[in-house]
């Protein structure tokens, strides 16, 4: 590590919306354009010729999110020519990829700042969308055919620890409803997003301005009642786990010292990363491994860590991980804003969705030093990053 | 509430445009509240449009009526993706047959339009696209307006004969003032329908904000939460201000009398009179006179052979008459232009800049040569210095252009076109040394004004590749290329000059190979009347004054001074040998060219003396009318002569050859139903080129 830490500077992200729904006839480049116009426009400190490279996520690379969609959003989004861009893929973990790799150059000195970004239109590419697995998967038995539907897979976890029952994910669920509306009412969710322009050709023009997926008044009930659609008796639902979402995020990442010398923010402080697989038809158990190599590396102890930010694949991903680390399924710090069950998941574009929402968990609880942000992948990976409170206050705080 | 009124019978069946009515929640940009935001939407992409009709208007009525009802603070308007809306459907108008019924779809559009003028709420108009005409007019009568500043706003009415007659001849004088009114009603639409760009609609006040499109929607509901916020945007009143009333109708009498040359043209001067009147007329009472002034002229003639006109220039500029199947053009990576003169470095210039290939040029001495070249590279280095092409741009075109003094240097071009001497042998020999030199399928084209093109491929192995290329002076402004086939040229040639023709953004008409083709001759026939009179003894000012009602760009003998006199009595003397006596040689011509007389007019508009010096004329004057029936009469037997000839085979084809080759006016409809109208058509040959209704009212 250089002298300078990495920070975060700023993070934000459009609305999400349910797959072929409220983005229906907008481009998901379009989605992303208008998301990185919001946070340039956020942050006017940022003069965007001195960003040294904008990466960003989709885990469809075709299409309007294909063309290389780090270089052909920043382009259309008037980033000048002489910025340069790239794509990531790591399926769920884009963007989080996208923040670790540009984290990285800018740890070694190669950069100053950085924009990070993620977007997926699930409407336009449905999961799955113009995959081509190759056939020596099945043939050779190399990963379990539940591996490649992640419902499944979600399925396989709650085999493997029975005692998470569907009922506990039911209850993960409704709270994760709760949480989101309470941060809805106080305004927590809405201070990050950005309006973003919409056209449906049935419909005409209007604006996005809040989130579509969540179901505020949803009760155990009616979450008890809905279909299993993985597994005949199974106990993975609609309502316990992620939609099929679109939506995009952007973030800035910076040197500290950089990001002091602009007079940019400074949300959070990345302490380590970290990725690990696991077998590929248990994918939702990848933040384990993950999270315990981020914190070997950052020498931390779970203990140490006061806000968790964990992707909401499925809740028995997160109960998994939570089980595995001995925290409560209620625990006051883990996603203290709700998570991807109420708000949505478009794919790539997640990583930054909990950076924005650790980010402002740290500014609301200056005691917390440190937190987390993790996500389970596809085919058999979790990602964590660890970060510090910049707002720490020390130990009497 | 609008009442509904019907198409007229015969109309085509309108192409809706929706009012789609959604809900924007303005919590985010700082306004507790909802805005209507209003979707103009054809449901097409943007090549078609979105226009204003009977139906869609009253879509829009019940859309406005929707927003009024709900809960909303406030209401918009804004278009489909390019496209905020491009008028009113001008398809039912040649369809009218009564002026009730046109009276009827002006107030239709006012009462629906006025509603967003006169509504409770707050209005605002987001031009998201094109908004031209009607489609603008909708944002007039809004309170506040943004645009996107890449589109282009206007209104073309009085371009097309028509006034802006959906509240723009009353509202904007009001909102930006007289003389700016004028500019944007008047002028501009006289000016070759000058649109506004956004940074022009900004300054002159037509919008009040222009956004970037990226994110368009976002900044105008953010200017319109800023308006509800309390912001204000000042407006001025200008009724008060003599001045500019004085000067503002000055400004557009100086610009009609400069555009129809006096002629009394009822569109302009209607948008005019009601424009002065808004100074203080109420709205309702601008609108009323608008509805009226507008049924006016949507009944008469000269209205009808605009529309025909502004179709015909539409349609034929995408679809050439007659073309071959558009797959037999061949490829062309090499054009030679024979020649170094002033014609044919224009040319080589036009071709290269368009068509981006090797360009090679010749003369008979490196003189000549050089001089051509020196052209092209100054000509390139002048558009470097107006800002229209990079620096860049100019020395890689410039790079493609070469010359040389042998003709070796056309080996391995694909079209060739020649622009020496008007001199039958000399192009024929040419033609034949090419063909020596170059492959048997590369392209000879003539760029001859009267000559056969047929006699120069005598004799030729190959004559199925030549072609006449007929361009007018100048050629990179005037839109019209004659393409003349012989019995002979084959398709694959007429395919590829066809598509160089549309590379060049040419309008094209194929004509068979005569004499002048159509517009020379059209246009010869025509000055002879008048140089034929001037001869008899008729003054020259009453001749040449003859046509004045007709608002032709410009006189006769200016014309005479624009081609020149040399050139004039050339091609008159070969029509003279072609096709006979009517095509008279005037011995006042011969004197002028004799004597090196090169304009009838000096550049400050007074009577050249040498000119006069030179007159020979005799002793039977005409009067004005007299001469103006002659003219228009040897006109009508012209045309006719050329459609039973074969020369076109359509009238529209002459009259686009007239309103696109020598720019002769929409409301004449070219020229052919201004002679149905005169009834000089029937009174000459006994039958009407266009039927009643065509070009014209309805019978």
């Amino acid at each position: 590590m250089s002298n300078s830490p990495v920070v975060l500077c700023d993070a934000v992200r459009s609305p999400f919306g349910k797959a072929g729904s409220l983005y229906t006839g907008v481009r998901a480049d379009d989605i992303m354009v208008r998301t990185l116009r919001g946070l340039f426009e956020r942050n006017p400190e940022l003069d965007l010729t001195q960003i040294d490279d904008v990466a960003i996520a989709a885990a469809t690379q075709v299409g309007d999110q294909g063309m290389n969609i780090g270089r052909s959003a920043s382009l259309l989004a008037g980033v000048p020519a002489s910025v340069p861009g790239y794509s990531v893929d790591r399926w769920c973990a884009g963007a989080l990829t996208a923040t670790t790799t540009l984290a990285g150059a800018i740890a070694m000195g190669a950069y100053d700042v950085a924009i990070a970004g993620g977007v997926e239109h699930m409407g336009n590419h449905p999961m799955g969308d113009l995959m081509d697995p190759n056939p020596r998967y099945l043939a050779e038995k190399l990963v379990d055919p539940d591996a490649l539907a992640m419902g499944s897979t979600a399925e396989r976890l709650h085999d493997k620890f029975p005692h998470l029952t569907k009922e506990r994910a039911d209850i993960y669920a409704l709270n994760s409803q709760r949480k989101t509306a309470e941060a809805y009412a106080a305004g927590e969710i809405q201070r990050d997003l950005i309006p973003v322009a919409i056209r449906n050709p049935e419909l005409g023009w209007s604006i996005a301005t809040v989130d579509e997926p969540p179901r505020p008044g949803t009760t155990l009930e009616a979450l008890a009642a809905l279909k299993t659609p993985f597994r005949a008796g199974g106990r993975v639902t609609a309502g316990n786990a992620a939609g099929l979402n679109d939506g995009a995020t952007a973030a800035i990442l910076a040197s500290e010292e950089r990001a002091r010398a602009l007079g940019l923010p400074v949300k959070a402080r990345m302490v380590s990363f970290a990725f690990a697989g696991v077998a590929p038809e248990i994918m939702g158990y990848g933040p384990v491994p993950a999270t315990t190599k981020a914190l070997e590396k950052a020498r931390l102890n779970i203990g140490d860590i006061g806000l968790f930010e964990i992707n909401e694949a499925f809740a028995i991903q997160v109960l998994s991980f939570l089980d595995h680390f001995g925290i409560a399924d209620d625990d006051s710090r883990v996603n203290i804003h709700g998570g991807a069950i109420a708000v949505g998941h478009p794919l790539a574009s997640s990583g930054i969705r909990l950076m924005l929402n650790l980010a402002r968990g740290f500014e609301l609880q200056p005691h917390v030093q440190y937190g987390l942000t993790t996500m389970c992948i596809g085919l058999g990976m979790g990602g964590t990053i660890i970060w510090e409170n910049p707002h720490y206050l020390g130990k009497r705080g | 509430m609008a009442t509904p009124i019907t198409l007229p019978e015969g109309a085509p069946e309108e192409v809706v445009t929706h009012a789609l009515l959604r809900d924007v929640d303005l919590t985010p940009f700082g306004v507790a509240g909802t805005l209507s935001l209003i979707t103009l939407d054809n449901g097409l992409d943007h090549n078609r449009p979105n226009t204003l009709g009977p139906t869609s208007l009253m879509e829009l009525d019940a859309a406005i009526t929707a927003a009024e009802g709900d809960s909303s603070v406030a209401i918009a308007i804004t278009g489909k993706p390019f496209i905020f809306a491009a008028g009113a459907d001008l398809s039912g108008l040649a369809y009218l047959a009564t002026k009730d019924q046109a009276l009827a779809i002006g107030k239709l559009g006012h009462d629906v339009f006025r509603r967003f003028g006169e509504s409770t709420k707050p209005t605002f108009a987001f031009i998201n696209g094109l908004a031209l005409g009607g489609g603008l007019e909708v944002g007039l009568h809004c309170n506040y307006r943004t645009l996107s500043a890449t589109a282009m706003v206007g209104l073309p009415e009085v371009f097309l004969g028509l006034l802006p007659g959906w509240g723009g001849a009353t509202i904007l004088p009001k909102l930006i003032g007289p003389e700016r009114a004028v500019q944007v009603i008047i002028e501009n639409a006289l000016n070759n329908n000058t649109m506004l760009k956004a940074k022009d609609a900004v300054a002159l006040g037509v919008v009040d904000a222009a956004f970037a499109p990226v994110d368009f929607l976002e900044k105008s509901v953010q200017f319109a939460a800023n308006i509800l916020n309390g912001e204000k945007i000042i407006r001025t009143d200008y009724s008060q201000d003599d001045a500019q009333w004085s000067a503002a109708q000055a400004k557009a009498e100086a610009a009609i009398a400069k555009k129809y040359r006096g002629a009394d043209i009822a569109s302009p001067q209607a948008a005019l009179h009601l424009l002065m009147q808004a100074r203080t007329n109420t709205l309702s009472q601008g609108f009323d006179a608008e509805d009226e002034a507008l049924a006016t002229l949507t009944m008469s003639d000269s209205l009808r052979a605009s529309l025909y006109a502004f179709n015909l220039i539409q349609k034929k500029r995408k679809k050439v008459e007659g073309a071959p199947k558009a797959n037999l053009a061949r490829k062309v990576s090499r054009v030679g232009v024979v020649g170094a003169g002033l014609m044919a470095s224009q040319l080589a210039l036009l071709i290269l800049r368009n068509l981006k290939v090797p360009v090679v040029i010749s003369d008979l001495d490196q003189e000549r040569v050089d001089k051509g070249l020196a052209y092209i590279h100054a000509e390139l280095t002048t558009l470097v210095e107006k800002k229209r092409m990079s620096a860049e741009a100019a020395a890689a075109l410039g790079r493609l252009v070469t010359g040389s003094v042998s003709k070796e240097i056309y080996v391995g071009c694909d079209f060739i076109i020649e622009a020496v001497f008007e001199e039958i042998e000399i192009k024929r020999a040419l033609f034949k040394e090419l063909e020596s030199i170059v492959s048997p399928e590369c392209i000879l084209a003539t760029n001859t004004s009267s000559l056969s093109v047929e006699k120069m491929a005598d004799g030729l192995k190959n004559p199925e590749r030549v072609i006449g290329f007929h361009f007018f002076n100048p050629v990179a402004v005037m839109p019209l290329l004659e393409i003349a086939r012989t019995p002979a040229t084959d398709d694959a040639t007429t395919a590829t000059a066809v598509a160089i023709g549309k590379d060049l953004k040419k309008t094209m008409v194929i004509v068979k190979d005569s004499p002048a083709f159509v517009v020379n001759r059209l246009l010869t026939r025509f000055m002879g009347e008048i140089t034929d009179a001037i001869d008899e003894g008729t003054p020259p000012a009453v001749a040449d004054s003859a046509m004045k009602s007709l608002g032709l760009p410009m006189t006769s003998l200016e014309l005479l001074g624009l081609v020149g006199p040399g050139v004039a009595l050339h091609v008159a003397e070969t029509l003279h040998d072609n096709l006979g006596d009517r095509y008279r040689i005037s011995p006042t011509m011969q004197n002028f060219v004799k004597s090196g007389v090169r304009a009838f007019y000096l550049k400050d508009g007074s009577v050249n003396p040498d000119a006069t010096a030179q007159l020979i004329q005799g002793s039977t004057p005409s009067t004005s009318e007299e001469v103006r029936v002659r003219a228009l009469t040897a006109l009508a037997w012209e045309a006719k002569a050329m459609l039973d000839e074969g020369v076109v085979a359509t009238p529209s084809e002459i009259d686009l050859c007239m309103l696109l080759g020598c720019g002769w006016p929409m409301h004449l409809g070219g020229i052919l139903p201004y002679l149905d109208r005169e009834g000089i058509s029937d009174s000459v040959n006994g039958v009407r080129f266009h039927q009643p209704g065509v070009a014209s009212l309805p019978a």
